[in-house]
């Protein structure tokens, strides 16, 4: 199509441009809608945020729930739990292997102080009585028990790594903390999640 | 088609030559069954008619179990259950599906360590080598969805790390594995693309064979010489070859029947020796099998992704140099991507100009120890992420990429190859005797 003694552009090169681009438009319109049918689909977007009702979990009880297709684990303190969750929290302090909160909640820079972990209370319960976290293993995604481990918190057992009280790594190969979710109290019993 | 000089199809009727003017196929299919192949193949060039029998193998079982499976959460494993009791027959096509794949895996592997024996990925094949591990590629990806399909823990579990590979790439991983997954986590959308891509794959794979067979019949076979087929003449390429129909078919359904009496054994009395139990658990996201593997034929790529921890050096370095860009975890998958392209580089940086093995003494020592190092690297990707097994990974990673990146170009210059026969006909005769009436055809 280009003559090499011709640089002027005559109205067949203008057409040979016209036509090549109006084409590659017309094929990237025409997959676009084959690719973008992959993403989320309009249910699974809408499962994004869901409303919990955390009435019924008592103190020293887990509820697991599934949230974005995976687990996330809401824990009800007992009062026990809260004094050794801040005895942890001084012993603990300076000598984590993962020192951020990963709390959606908060900034990404906040430290990992159990106050910096846990859910703000509903009226009429101790600080520090329910906390929030997914329960992703952060090591490579299984999914850790609850009541176990050595620091009492949760433990993996695919490859053995112990959380404390606050979801937060202390021994084992898991590289960050357990990531807490963007979470809040919609009335005094229900939690949104998302 | 091929440059070996031979007999092609004349149309001799009326009728045949009413159709060959109009489209030739025929001739097409003359020509590409009586190919003249090297008459000195051993047993090692029988696994191409293996793999083309396992791709026939999973279309055609597959297709009927399609005809019995529901891809959906709620109604998959339980379908394949109904396949299992139910179906007549059901569990003889599945149990053939599921093991056909382990078939599939043992041919192309041994097919492949063929022709980095025998040098048949130098030129002028590298195309067919190109080709070849393109279907290699697909053939992974096939696998790897259709384990996902029964729905089991394994499957459920398996996609989730398997996917989160992509989620490691750098700043756009995550919405690639969302995009992928249609959601957050693996689930019902993905299930259905799975089944799709299941579906859709073996066909792609069967076009790629058609380019891998036509790439090597231009080219004509190699051989475990790896000298060339002579093409002066017909007469000259007859002396060192042997039409493919009915030689070398008849030898390959031969290799076939011994090699199904085992597969058949498997799938008769162990059929799920090579599978996991885990398996036969329905899928639930919220609970983890305690000990996630693959099926055997990813192990030896899996060691190679789990060998490189932050706490190697070449990772850490990876890390420095691009800013953190680089983090363990994206390089332990650009380890094991790494490790397929290092063997579809292999024609470049093999230097040798010394075609088979057979005459290269060093050569030959280096791959002996490559074959080790893969069943070392399989044993390791099932053992668990710990001592000793992590330091034995990255021991076993290491020479697999050195075995492509340095020991196969600095063979090729300090080697001293062994003399080569002049011919395939000097070789054969050297094996079977130069006997003149055993060379004329008994027909």
């Amino acid at each position: 199509m280009s003559h090499a003694e011709d640089h002027e552009g005559t109205r067949r090169d203008f057409l040979y441009y016209v036509a090549g681009g109006a084409g590659v438009v017309t094929a990237g319109a025409a997959v676009w809608p084959l690719i973008n049918q992959m993403n989320p689909s309009a249910d699974v977007q809408a499962l994004s945020s869901i409303r919990t009702d955390v009435s019924g979990v008592e103190p020293g009880t887990q509820l697991t729930v599934k949230w974005l297709g995976k687990p996330v684990f809401i824990r009800h303190r007992t009062g026990a739990e809260i004094a050794e969750a801040q005895k942890q929290d001084e012993e603990a302090v300076g000598d984590l292997p993962d020192p951020l909160a990963r709390n959606f909640n908060l900034n990404a820079d906040a430290p990992a102080t159990d106050a910096n972990r846990v859910m703000p209370s509903p009226e009429g319960e101790a600080p520090g009585a329910w906390i929030v976290q997914m329960g992703v293993c952060t090591h490579l995604g299984c999914v850790p028990l609850g009541d176990a481990g050595d620091f009492g918190g949760w433990f993996c057992p695919c490859h053995g790594s112990h959380y404390d009280l606050a979801g937060r790594i202390r021994k084992g190969p898991a590289p960050e903390n357990l990531p807490v979710p963007p979470a809040e109290w919609v009335d005094s019993t229900t939690i949104k999640l998302g | 088609m091929s440059g070996i000089p031979h007999d092609h199809y004349e149309p001799k009727t009326g009728g045949e030559k009413w159709l060959n003017s109009r489209l030739p196929i025929v001739g097409l299919i003359y020509d590409t069954i009586m190919i003249p192949t090297p008459k000195n193949l051993n047993w090692w060039w029988i696994w191409g008619i293996v793999l083309a029998f396992c791709l026939a193998l999973q279309i055609v079982t597959g297709i009927v179990l399609v005809m019995h499976y529901t891809p959906h959460v709620d109604l998959a494993f339980a379908s394949v259950e109904h396949i299992m009791r139910n179906v007549n027959g059901g569990y003889m096509l599945r149990y053939l599906h599921q093991n056909g794949a382990s078939l599939f895996f043992v041919a192309v592997y041994i097919h492949i360590f063929r022709g980095l024996y025998y040098g048949s990925y130098k030129a002028p094949r590298e195309i067919t080598w190109i080709i070849g591990m393109l279907i290699y590629l697909m053939m992974m990806g096939t696998a790897f969805m259709g384990y996902v399909l029964p729905w089991g823990q394994m499957s459920f579990w398996g996609a989730t790390v398997i996917t989160g590979l992509f989620g490691a790439i750098p700043f756009v991983g995550e919405a690639i594995q969302t995009w992928l997954l249609g959601g957050p986590a693996v689930d019902n959308a993905t299930l259905n693309r799975f089944f799709s891509l299941h579906y859709l794959l073996p066909f792609v794979i069967a076009a790629l064979v058609i380019v891998h067979i036509w790439a090597f019949h231009t080219t004509g076979n190699n051989n475990p010489t790896g000298v060339e087929v002579r093409r002066g003449s017909k007469a000259e390429a007859e002396k060192d070859t042997l039409p493919f129909w009915p030689y070398f078919v008849i030898k390959d359904l031969f290799a076939l029947a011994v090699i199904l009496v085992v597969f058949w054994a498997i799938v008769g009395f162990m059929p799920n020796y090579l599978g996991h139990p885990d398996n036969y658990i329905e899928a639930n996201p919220l609970v983890t099998p305690a000990h996630i593997v693959p099926e055997w034929y990813f192990l030896p790529f899996y060691a190679i992704l789990r060998a490189f921890t932050g706490e190697v050096w070449v990772v850490q370095f990876a890390s420095f140099i691009t800013g953190g860009i680089i983090d363990a975890k994206f390089f332990g998958v650009l380890a094991m991507f790494g490790a397929i392209l290092a063997m579809a580089l292999a024609p470049w940086l093999d230097t040798s100009n010394v075609r088979s093995g057979q005459y290269r003494p060093m050569f030959k020592w280096w791959f002996y120890l490559l074959i080790i190092d893969f069943f070392a690297l399989m044993w390791l990707g099932a053992m668990p992420a710990e001592e000793p097994y992590a330091t034995f990974s990255l021991i076993a990673s290491a020479y697999w990429f050195a075995y492509f990146f340095v020991i196969l170009p600095v063979l090729g210059v300090i080697e001293k190859p062994l003399p080569q026969p002049e011919t395939i006909e000097d070789d054969f005769n050297a094996h079977y005797g130069k006997a003149d009436a055993e060379a004329t055809p008994a027909e």
